[in-house]
């Protein structure tokens, strides 16, 4: 035992600088690596900063050059497709696995970890095998697609379906998460509503639509907002996948792109900025929804 | 009268004549739900295990076999050697120590900042909490892919762009582990601090003998969902560095589809297997805590 905190107590003062001397080191990480950065993004998008550091006052230039950028509009498209795809496939089939899946059986758990466990493999490697399946040559998407009588589909570079396998490839990965939340959802729903329903001799597609649903749309909202700061925030399989091209550039990629490839640091930070917004607009709504959801426990 | 009285009334009264033919309706219905049971399940095993198999398949074959049209569904005579040659081709080991080194750093970083500032905002009343723990959580939701411009120019004006440093500080606190600590923290009850300062216990003490032991699965959850993502990070040490120098095995990685010209998928998959073999391991044996850890907020 301390023996100086044995012999005297703390001062007064102490005792009070003591809570702040315990949360000092977090905070000099999050002032240094998440503060400073959230604010000088904003302040970079009005300059222009060139590799070597000189930075010069342009106001809103980066902007106007974004919006006159003809890329932008197909960006912010691309960026807008994504997010749909995965976040309408997410819920929808989530919601599906999550009915199948929602007795404690065993067979059920192990399904569940087995549907859960891409969640936690590394995104190169989860990307590199469906690549692989993808391939227009030798995959197996193509020759499983040829039993069916139909010619081969290039996923990875037709414009027309790149998006599509990018989302595809994301879905896949966070499906079972998703599901898993949905399940922990429906089983924290009072079984005595299901009596009632029973008694009434409800049908269980009515039972579903009038109970269920009600009882996990928060759920199933919070993980929409959380699916699409997911999709806004999507780097690696665009990176890995088609590194841009093909249709693929979102405006997560063309910050990247800008900063990392063409050190235009000042533009780079202008699309951030708008990114920032869409991401700040949703989470804030996430945090509505979280301090809900808290308040109701 | 009870309620098994009632239920007696209504068997009685109404349902009683349609037994037969309702049973006949409740069969056929299980049959159906258990045969659609049946088919959800094994379309949900295809999903999810063909790719699994599809890259271990294709991790032991032979460069011609890589490249037969129709694929091969299984090899006799599996090609360890591809293990060895994804390990030779690119420093293979080189990356997997930048990859230690960074991970263990950082939950090591981690475990220092976070455990103090749980306590802190679970136990203490102080001005400012509220707008700190705001913080905290704000940080959760910062995306990397936007800090990294202002941090990557402030380690390039310290000259630090290549360094291992750059990997590992960004990281360290955890808003999410303050978060969860904090949770378990306050569950403890009040009376066994209070007990443990009437016999003047200092603050370190009560942390180290009475808070840490309780919140041992919540910090084991911890430690468990830092060790994956920080293991598993792509973006951060793609953005970070220029050379080969401090990249961690992600980066690395994507160098095997380049050591030949031509297809190197057997070599590509061979490697993958090796770098997510720490995480498959890890999750085989904990999966319950795992899941826990990264579905924490979801379920909250």
């Amino acid at each position: 035992m301390n023996k100086t905190a044995r012999l005297k107590p703390l001062q007064p003062g102490m005792r009070k600088a003591k809570p702040y001397l315990f949360i000092l080191p977090s905070m000099l990480f999050f002032a240094v690596f998440a503060i400073y950065p959230l604010i000088y993004i904003i302040v970079l998008s009005f300059f222009d900063r060139s590799i070597i550091g000189d930075m010069t006052f342009v106001g809103f230039e980066n902007f106007i050059k974004l919006f006159n950028n003809p890329e932008f509009g197909p960006i912010m498209k691309n960026t807008v497709v994504y997010m749909v795809i995965v976040v309408l496939l997410t819920t929808v089939f989530s919601m599906l696995v999550a009915l199948l899946l929602q007795r404690p059986t065993r067979l059920n758990k192990i399904v569940q970890q087995i549907a859960f466990s891409p969640y936690v493999i590394s995104t190169v490697s989860v990307v590199f095998v469906w690549m692989w399946m993808m391939d227009a040559d030798y995959g197996l998407f193509n020759y499983i697609i040829g039993w069916f009588g139909l010619g081969e589909v290039n996923w990875l570079t037709d414009p027309n379906v790149t998006i599509f396998s990018i989302a595809i490839v994301s879905v896949w990965k966070s499906l079972g998460y998703n599901a898993i939340i949905i399940i922990a959802a429906l089983n924290a729903i009072p079984k005595h509503y299901y009596e009632a329903a029973k008694l009434d001799n409800s049908s269980s597609v009515k039972t579903y639509f009038r109970i269920t649903l009600p009882m996990i749309s928060p759920t199933v909202f919070f993980l929409v907002l959380i699916n699409i700061i997911g999709a806004l925030k999507n780097f690696e399989t665009i990176k890995l996948m088609t590194a841009g091209k093909f249709d693929t550039t979102t405006l997560v990629y063309f910050v990247y792109q800008n900063a990392r490839e063409y050190f235009d640091f000042g533009y780079a930070s202008s699309a951030g900025v708008i990114l920032m917004v869409f991401i700040a607009i949703i989470t804030l709504l996430y945090f509505k929804v979280l301090a809900k959801k808290v308040y109701y426990r | 009268m009870s309620t098994k009285d009632l239920t007696a009334v209504r068997r009685g009264v109404g349902i009683r004549p349609k037994t037969s033919a309702r049973s006949a309706i409740n069969i056929t219905k299980k049959v159906v739900t258990g045969f659609l049971y049946a088919i959800g399940i094994i379309f949900l095993l295809l999903v999810f295990l063909v790719p699994v198999y599809w890259m271990v398949l294709t991790a032991v074959e032979s460069a011609n076999q890589v490249v037969q049209n129709p694929p091969l569904f299984w090899v006799s005579a599996p090609q360890w050697d591809n293990f060895v040659k994804a390990f030779e081709s690119i420093d293979f080991w080189h990356y997997t120590k930048n990859s230690l080194i960074v991970t263990f750093s950082v939950m090591i970083l981690q475990f220092i900042t976070v455990i103090p500032a749980a306590y802190a905002f679970a136990r203490y009343r102080f001005k400012g909490k509220k707008i700190l723990f705001s913080i905290t959580l704000l940080t959760m939701m910062l995306p990397a892919q936007l800090t990294f411009l202002p941090v990557y120019l402030m380690f390039a004006r310290l000259k630090l762009i290549n360094n291992i440093m750059t990997l590992i500080l960004p990281f360290g606190a955890s808003g999410f582990g303050i978060f969860m600590l904090r949770q378990s923290f306050m569950q403890i009850p009040e009376e066994i601090l209070e007990a443990a300062r009437l016999d003047k216990a200092s603050e370190f003490t009560i942390i180290r003998r009475i808070m840490l032991p309780m919140a041992l699965p919540t910090i084991a959850m911890l430690a468990l969902f830092t060790f994956i993502t920080t293991w598993n990070d792509y973006y951060w040490p793609l953005v970070m560095t220029t050379t080969d120098e401090v990249q961690t095995l992600p980066v690395g990685i994507t160098g095997l589809q380049n050591i030949e010209v031509g297809i190197t998928q057997h070599y590509v998959m061979a490697g993958n297997i090796l770098m997510i073999l720490p995480v498959v391991i890890v999750f085989l044996i904990a999966q319950k805590q795992i899941i826990k850890a990264f579905t924490y907020t979801g379920e909250k």
